[in-house]
């Protein structure tokens, strides 16, 4: 029975009720060959899900993914515009570099000058969505206006599945492997669970927030990249409002927001939640404009799921109480 | 960073400063000198800055906005946010909407409006203080969902139609180029103020802000406190609604998209600490007008609004980095 109890066995469990729901009606939905392109289709939201995981796990949140996502990707275009014969895998270290530079300005603001996550990256969410607008001048950049090699690579099959399924594979595994093997992951862990605790054992929470925005930053570059080439256009609003469904998938996942507690896998499966009910209205004919409700009442009830397995008094997040024994830095 | 520290020695100085001394160096008197200096930069860069009119319609850039960011205020006092407050104005004009389609008037949707601010305030207050859940991921949770709701009744559609003497809220005048939101705004100035700097209420909303445990060990309910706060803010997005809605005179489900941002910059501009704890209602009447200007005059200027955002997300985060990088120096030094 303690095995039901874990939010990774409810999730999946709702997961298959939910499939066995839709087909139901509409068997075809489960057709190994649909639920492959609903995958494909989940997994922008599945690598973001992973790095605002850990970013959720140091006690921050980060609300400017989708716009770095945007920026990145829109970067990435015009570059391929501007430079046609530059390979493709330098565009995509290139979006990888950028993202985690981004990521690092969130972390740098959050660390050294210790403002609340919440506010540096509803700050740098409008300026990066504000960028985007100046240097693509408002215009949008077409399928045709992009080479071949930089919008086949999240299409090229392997196994018979698309390139952008296996980056969330592959990212899904260097995320469990980080998380549960190295000192780096489990630093998110203590930091989230205890930040004076975690200093007294050696580890810096701010520069583990700041390795985490890093990180999430470097996933939404990448990710930016994968958009625009697999949607073969970029403009100002791609991926808007995203960071909710990010943080969505997360909540779902069990990610406590108070920081410290939450696995990879509750991540996937949050976000895959959510992918399969996207995909499944159309589906079933409900209008796609339920699914902002949707994603919403989604968040409330995962919240009050979350808050209600893992009780604890005098929890405020506003309020970040700091680690206690902060005067060697 | 000494407010966590705790160790750290306290220097206290043998005298006060006088008076005057402290109070020009408060945030409000900084807020004066930067509305004047934008003020006067505005009417050097544009000749069409200095018009009674111009200026008259400059002021709907922030009335509606700086109402919820009263509300906010106190919220943010006590430790506690808000990120829903424009995806209520989008539910609360899609009731009066509604409304209007069903035959209703204008003392009517002016209850509908209030009545759906109240309801979703009511909703986030409970699952905040009641569940006792934190405030930041239950409001970006109902900001999806109020929102969403209004997408979905109305899909790609929107809703009009609305009553000739609706539109006295958001269009009318009180007396030569005063609008009336500009007294509605004032009015709730003017109340915030008392509430909160001379009422018991407000005491114990900085009390709460400070130091929650201690603010419930002396008696004050906390729950009940942050429930009303939530209901305020709730009833102010409404108040906000019905001003925007008549303005505009329709209503789609992206109105006032990115309004929380806003709200929240203004709060933070006019010198109320995020943290909780501190702040003053003249700061953000201050803040509220300056944000209207430096917009109105981007916009004389021909600058596009998505760039003005990039100005709005550089003044929330410079507004409080520009203290602490101050702060860090300063301890450098000594």
């Amino acid at each position: 029975m303690n095995m039901l109890r874990s939010r990774e066995a409810q999730l999946t469990l709702a997961i298959f009720a939910l499939l066995a729901l839709v087909a139901w009606r509409f068997p075809a939905f489960v057709a190994p060959g649909n639920l492959a392109a609903v995958f494909n289709d989940t997994s922008p939201l599945i690598l973001l899900a992973l790095g605002q995981t850990v970013v959720i796990l140091t006690r921050c949140i980060d609300l400017s993914v989708a716009a770095n996502l945007a920026l990145t990707g829109m970067t990435a275009a015009i570059i391929n515009v501007m430079f046609p014969g530059m390979p493709v895998p330098l565009i995509v270290a290139g979006a990888v570099v950028m993202g985690a530079a981004l990521g690092a300005i969130n972390g740098i603001l959050v660390w050294k000058l210790t403002i609340p996550p919440i506010v540096v990256t509803l700050g740098t969410l409008t300026i990066f969505r504000g960028l985007v607008f100046v240097i693509s001048d408002g215009q949008w950049i077409n399928a045709h206006e992009m080479t071949d090699a930089f919008s086949a690579l999240p299409r090229a099959e392997i196994l018979g599945l698309p390139m952008l399924s296996w980056f969330a594979i592959a990212g899904f595994a260097a995320f469990v492997l980080l998380v549960r093997y190295t000192a780096l992951g489990r630093s998110f862990y203590a930091v989230g669970g205890n930040p004076s605790a975690a200093v007294y054992a050696g580890i810096s929470p701010g520069r583990t927030q700041f390795l985490a925005f890093v990180l999430s930053g470097a996933v939404a570059g990448l990710t930016g990249y994968l958009w625009v080439a697999r949607y073969q256009v970029a403009y100002v609003d791609i991926a808007g409002g995203f960071e909710l469904d990010v943080v969505a998938a997360c909540v779902i996942g069990g990610i406590s927001i108070a920081g410290g507690a939450g696995t990879i896998l509750g991540a996937l499966l949050g976000a895959l939640f959510l992918g399969i009910v996207k995909n499944a209205l159309p589906v079933v004919g409900i209008s796609p404009f339920w699914q902002l409700a949707i994603s919403g009442a989604a968040i409330v009830i995962a919240v009050i799921a979350n808050g209600r397995a893992q009780r604890r008094a005098g929890r405020q997040i506003l309020k970040r109480d700091g680690p206690k024994a902060e005067g060697a830095r | 960073m000494s407010e966590t520290t705790g160790v750290e020695m306290r220097i206290i100085p043998d005298r006060l400063r006088s008076r005057l001394q402290r109070a020009m160096r408060s945030w409000e008197v900084l807020l004066v000198a930067v509305a004047v200096g934008v003020f006067t930069f505005n009417s050097l860069a544009s000749p069409f800055f200095l018009d009674a009119w111009n200026l008259s319609d400059a002021t709907f850039n922030f009335t509606e906005k700086a109402m919820i960011a009263f509300a906010m205020a106190l919220l943010i006092i006590a430790g506690e946010i808000d990120l829903s407050v424009a995806s209520i104005i989008a539910l609360a004009s899609t009731a009066m909407g509604a409304a209007v389609q069903l035959g209703f008037d204008t003392p009517a949707l002016l209850l509908i409006g209030l009545g759906t601010g109240l309801l979703c305030g009511a909703f986030n207050g409970f699952l905040v203080t009641g569940l006792g859940l934190p405030s930041i991921v239950v409001t970006i949770g109902t900001l999806s969902l109020f929102r969403g709701i209004a997408y979905m009744v109305l899909g790609d559609q929107s809703y009009g139609g609305y009553p000739s003497s609706f539109a006295w809220f958001g269009q009318g005048y009180v007396w030569w180029v005063i609008t009336v939101e500009m007294v509605i705004f004032a009015i709730c100035a003017v109340v915030f103020w008392i509430v909160l700097h001379f009422t018991q209420f407000g005491r114990t909303v900085y009390a709460i802000g400070n130091n929650p445990t201690a603010a419930l060990f002396s008696g004050i309910r906390v729950a009940r406190v942050k429930f009303t706060l939530f209901l305020l803010t709730g009833l102010m997005s409404g108040l906000a609604a019905v001003c925007l809605t008549s303005r505009l005179a329709s209503t789609r489900p992206s109105i006032a998209l990115g309004w929380e941002l806003e709200v929240v910059t203004m709060v933070v501009l006019g010198g109320v600490s995020i943290l909780g704890g501190s702040g003053t209602i003249p700061g953000v009447v201050l803040a509220a007008i300056i944000m209207g200007m430096v917009t109105f005059g981007l916009g004389l200027l021909n600058v596009p609004g998505i760039v003005m955002s990039i100005f709005v997300g550089l003044l929330l985060i410079s507004v409080i980095a520009i203290p602490r990088l101050l702060g860090l120096v300063k301890v450098r030094l000594t």
